[in-house]
């Protein structure tokens, strides 16, 4: 296929830039195969919850953010309030501020182009294309992209299908949600810094769990980067 | 409008303001070293935090229950350098077994 292109693209750096969308997209293939099986179960719940077809599925492409997602279903499923539904997926989300912050200067065009880029964000997409806080734009795009397509296809899938696969919690699947973000962890811990941001965070989360609303102990997490470096500096 | 559109319709909007409130905030510019070294820390510390609230909380409390044998498991099988998704799947099988046996 790279022979095709090649006659076509005649600056260096755009066969440079596909071939870095195809190693992030490599790069995160285990990731999508677990995402998309994450997809299936979140399809499974929003049927279950009475979303009908289309809502869940234009919830994965727009919100694209799992926790989020099943956050706010689950609450519904539970027959709880809307505002409560849609509070608990807003908190979950406000990291992406953050992860908005760290991926800004990967993104690229106008102001249209860069909201939409800005909007494959995800913790696996960012965890995958990032080191020391500088982002591959070429890596970030590619696993990205394949992260969608595997969690709306599976969503899809969930929602369509759902009723031959059984009850998702049966096969220990939200075991698999930290497991897979343990996975992306141990690959960012190349200093020591950042091990101890990652022992602040995990603390800071530990200790909150049961006095702060869902969603904030995550977010309060993200100040164990902060305390990380005035540790280091000290 | 129903329950479910209003949630989608929502929690969508929110999401893509937040995720691109930063493109468009700082355009092309950078953001100084101090705020760049501790945007290199965030990726750790948000994991970590990620990690603790799915393996331990349920609903607003501390619950140790299935989820924390199958992280266990997957973090054995990650410290044998396994593949992710043989670490995947030993998450959920030990998670999907101690839930057998009776665990929450």
């Amino acid at each position: 296929m790279q022979m095709d292109y090649s006659s076509i693209i005649t600056e260096r750096p755009a066969t440079d830039m596909r071939s870095s969308i195809v190693a992030g997209a490599r790069a995160v293939l285990p990731i999508a195969i677990a995402a998309s099986a994450f997809g299936v179960s979140f399809g499974i719940l929003a049927r279950d919850a009475g979303m009908g077809v289309v809502a869940p599925l234009v919830f994965s492409f727009t919100t694209f953010a799992g926790s989020a997602q099943f956050a706010a279903v689950s609450v519904l499923e539970q027959g709880g309030a809307l505002p409560a539904a849609i509070v608990a997926a807003v908190l979950l989300n406000l990291r992406y501020l953050a992860i908005g912050v760290a991926v800004a200067p990967a993104l690229r065009g106008g102001r249209a182009r860069r909201l939409a880029e800005a909007q494959l964000a995800v913790d696996e997409s960012w965890a995958v294309a990032q080191s020391d806080g500088h982002i591959d734009r070429g890596r970030f795009l590619g696993a990205a992209l394949a992260l969608l397509a595997a969690w709306t296809s599976g969503t899809a899938l969930g929602v369509l299908g759902g009723g031959s696969f059984g009850d998702p919690q049966s096969y220990g699947i939200d075991a698999m949600f930290p497991a897979l973000f343990l996975a992306l962890l141990v690959g960012q811990l190349g200093s020591r810094s950042a091990l101890r941001a990652a022992l602040l965070g995990g603390t800071i989360a530990l200790v909150l769990i049961p006095v702060a609303p869902a969603g904030v102990p995550v977010i309060a997490a993200v100040t164990g980067a902060l305390i990380a470096l005035q540790g280091g500096r000290a | 409008m129903s329950t479910p559109w209003i949630v989608v319709l929502t929690v969508g909007a929110a999401t893509i303001a937040l995720k691109g409130a930063g493109t468009l905030l700082l355009g092309s510019r950078t953001l100084p070293s101090p705020a760049q070294a501790v945007i290199a820390l965030l990726a750790p510390s948000l994991l970590a935090g990620l990690i603790v609230v799915q393996t331990l909380a349920a609903d607003g409390a501390l619950a140790i229950d299935a989820r924390l044998a199958g992280v266990a498991a997957a973090a054995v099988a990650l410290a044998l350098r396994a593949p992710l998704l043989v670490a995947l799947a030993a998450a959920a099988a030990v998670a999907a077994a101690a839930r057998a046996l009776g665990a929450a």
